[in-house]
């Protein structure tokens, strides 16, 4: 279907080091982009300043996460022993001195709510998983997993222009600058 | 190092600080490029294994489903009885088994949690096997408390949720702390395991061949694109896992030693138990750790990433925590002695010289005394005599939780219920069996999974700093000069 119209999704540009990719970071964002990407196969420290990135909220999310761990373990250990059913056992009190036999619920349901709550507010932020995006189309961009250092300007930035952009991502130091279609509609 | 920045100074006549910085010993040896990494790491999955892989695995395999698989059937049909556990010693091996293999785990969260937070970057080459080999441990150790309940399909008592008499769980008892903090353990232990492979399986899935590769690969790795806005959380997300699994780790075998300290029997109730324990399970598990990568660092030809310098550090800590359990051992040896309680000082001599001092002195001889090798250089450079040590430790460290439970209840309070012990063949299938387990799920993950994170070597790569391009080279006086550093200085940046 040669004559079907395609969606641009942006242009791909791939960097040399991570030097450059930094430098070429830094020059995206002063240049005002705002839907564009960077991606390397490893973490590059610094590049979300680079970038122009707010610090990540998900300590914050975790937080709570943890918090309603806490106040679980607190609840399931101190209501069906001291509440609906006072157990004595081992003639230990069930009373509100009680409460320190119930530190290791507590800790451990914290531990378990806060890690389960990273995992999923961690794919919630990434908007993982998603199987499909049109990078995946560029040949190229499977060197993101092993040694491409990329960046990809998105279509849909106001300050993106067919030129323009291209023009700017070689003026950066971008090479192997590919034009990404999006297949979707 | 003044002296040196002095001299340096004046005979460049440089502007501006010098940095004097000691040369940092390379973790990745041969300057190996970022393309390298992902071709040894990958290769191991993408090749046909070597032989010495399937002699590795059929064997371990075959173990397994005799041992766990035969046992546990005959177990179940026959009744909890076939093992040796009797009236007095009711714990028995099982749970000797249980204890062993729940601290071989702890060496994973170590060196991927704490050594994490401690920036020990070396941690990288050996994370994900260490890793693995918590969750394998973690399986293993899970079968034996289950079975020992009895009725396994019973076992959804342990859970938290009230019988038909509305009587719950009672929450002030260690063995339920156990039941939660082990289940916890388990749980965080797989996440921080999984997350920490996405990058990687994305690698796989991008080099993959085949459809079912591709497909599994594709649906594992979620799509992993290494967006830098993806990695900015990713990194969050990493530290805060490393940062509840510190201390969730140091509670699981806190927690595990409260099943000995909170009871009132001579020989467990002893408050230097958790401290022991963790120190013993870090112990054990670094021993572990170092009995299966130094083979399959020779097999896959790893030697660039899992370099001396790993070996070396690993050997230390064995080193240090052993010797925390030697002193231990003593201080327990002295507190009997010293605390002049009978029943403390006769539950020891039992230990030392009763019908089973063997398994006394071989856990000396194995956890106190073998590993005092590695104060000598020459013994931690001979893989021979590190993986000998290391072969002791396992055996020393079993030996150790034997000598807790097997030679402490069967001669509790009352002469009348003194009692040997002897396991059955049962016990012993068990067991062997769930080495063959534990050896098959880690054969399956170096044939399936990278072995080594991909990413995290990648970034320890002294190319991958973002700086590197401006950094001058390292001159013989170990100073080196950023010229990014001078510039903003020069712009007024920076203060000099």
């Amino acid at each position: 279907m040669s004559t079907s119209v395609k969606k641009v999704y942006g242009y791909l540009a791939e960097f040399e080091t991570p030097s450059q990719l930094w430098k070429a970071c830094e020059k995206c964002r002063d240049a005002g982009f705002k839907k564009w990407d960077a991606f390397s196969s490893f973490p590059v420290h610094g590049l979300d300043k680079a970038m122009g990135c707010k610090k990540s909220i998900l300590s914050y999310i975790v937080f709570f996460g943890g918090l309603m761990g806490f106040i679980t373990g607190t609840s399931l250990a101190y209501i069906t022993q001291v509440e609906i059913y006072p157990t004595i056992v081992q003639a230990k009190p069930a009373n509100i001195f009680t409460i320190p036999a119930f530190f290791p619920i507590m800790f451990e349901l914290t531990i378990l709510f806060s890690g389960f709550t990273t995992l999923f507010a961690l794919l919630a932020l990434m908007g993982l998983p998603r199987l499909n995006h049109p990078l995946f189309a560029s040949k190229q961009f499977k060197r993101a997993t092993d040694d491409g250092l990329f960046i990809a300007i998105e279509a849909r930035d106001p300050k993106f222009s067919p030129e323009g952009t291209k023009a700017f991502l070689a003026e950066i130091g971008g090479t192997s600058i590919e034009l990404v279609e999006d297949d979707e509609k | 190092m003044a002296t040196a920045t002095e001299n340096k100074t004046a005979k460049k006549e440089r502007k501006g600080p010098k940095i004097p910085v000691l040369k940092r010993e390379e973790l990745i040896l041969n300057d190996r490029s970022y393309n390298w990494v992902t071709e040894r790491i990958c290769g191991i999955v993408e090749k046909p294994q070597p032989w010495l892989w399937w002699l590795l695995f059929i064997p371990s395999a075959i173990v397994a489903a005799c041992g766990v698989g035969f046992g546990l059937v005959y177990l179940v049909s026959t009744g909890v009885g076939v093992w040796g556990n009797t009236n007095r010693v009711m714990w028995g091996w099982p749970i000797v088994n249980f204890v062993f293999w729940i601290g071989i785990g702890h060496a994973g969260t170590l060196i991927s949690a704490i050594l994490f937070l401690t920036r020990q970057n070396w941690r990288t080459s050996i994370n994900r096997a260490a890793e693995a080999m918590t969750i394998f441990a973690v399986c293993c150790a899970g079968i034996f408390p289950m079975f020992h309940v009895g009725r396994v399909w019973m076992v959804w008592f342990l859970a938290p949720i009230p019988n038909s008499n509305a009587i719950w769980q009672n929450f002030k008892s260690p063995l339920l702390w156990d039941v939660f903090a082990v289940s916890t353990y388990f749980s965080v232990s797989l996440i921080f395991w999984y997350l920490g492979m996405v990058p990687d399986l994305a690698t796989l899935r991008d080099r993959a061949k085949g459809w079912l590769s591709k497909l599994l690969y594709g649906i594992f790795a979620l799509g992993w694109r290494g967006s830098n806005r993806h990695w900015q959380h990713y990194e969050v997300a990493y530290l805060l896992l490393a940062a509840i699994s510190t201390p969730l780790v140091l509670s699981v075998h806190s927690i595990v030693s409260f099943d000995f300290a909170t009871s009132v029997v001579p020989g467990w109730h002893t408050t230097i138990f958790p401290p022991y324990f963790v120190a013993g399970a870090v112990f054990g598990g670094f021993a572990m750790v170092l009995t299966i990568m130094i083979p399959a660092r020779a097999l896959y030809g790893l030697q660039d990433m899992i370099t001396m310098k790993h070996i070396d550090n690993m050997t230390k800590i064995i080193l240090t925590t052993g010797t925390i359990v030697g002193y231990a051992y003593l201080m327990e040896l002295f507190v009997a002695y010293f605390s002049g309680a009978k029943y403390e000082a006769m539950a020891f001599k039992y230990r030392l010289f009763g019908p089973e001092a063997v398994g006394y002195w071989t856990m000396m001889a194995c956890n106190v005394i073998s590993p005092q090798l590695f104060w000598w250089r020459a013994c931690r450079e001979n893989l021979w005599v590190v993986m000998g040590v290391c072969m002791a430790v396992n055996v020393g460290m079993w030996f150790e939780r034997f000598v807790i439970i097997v030679t402490t209840l069967p001669r509790m309070w009352l002469p009348g219920d003194w009692k040997t012990y002897d396991p059955s063949p049962v016990d012993v299938f068990t067991f062997v069996g769930t080495i063959g387990m534990f050896l098959t799920l880690f054969s399956l993950f170096l044939r399936f999974l990278p072995c080594i994170n991909i990413a995290e070597v990648k970034w320890t790569l002294p190319q991958s700093d973002p700086h590197f391009d401006d950094k001058e080279e390292i001159d013989d006086d170990g100073i080196v000069e950023i010229s990014t550093y001078q510039k903003e200085i020069d712009n007024g940046a920076i203060k000099a």
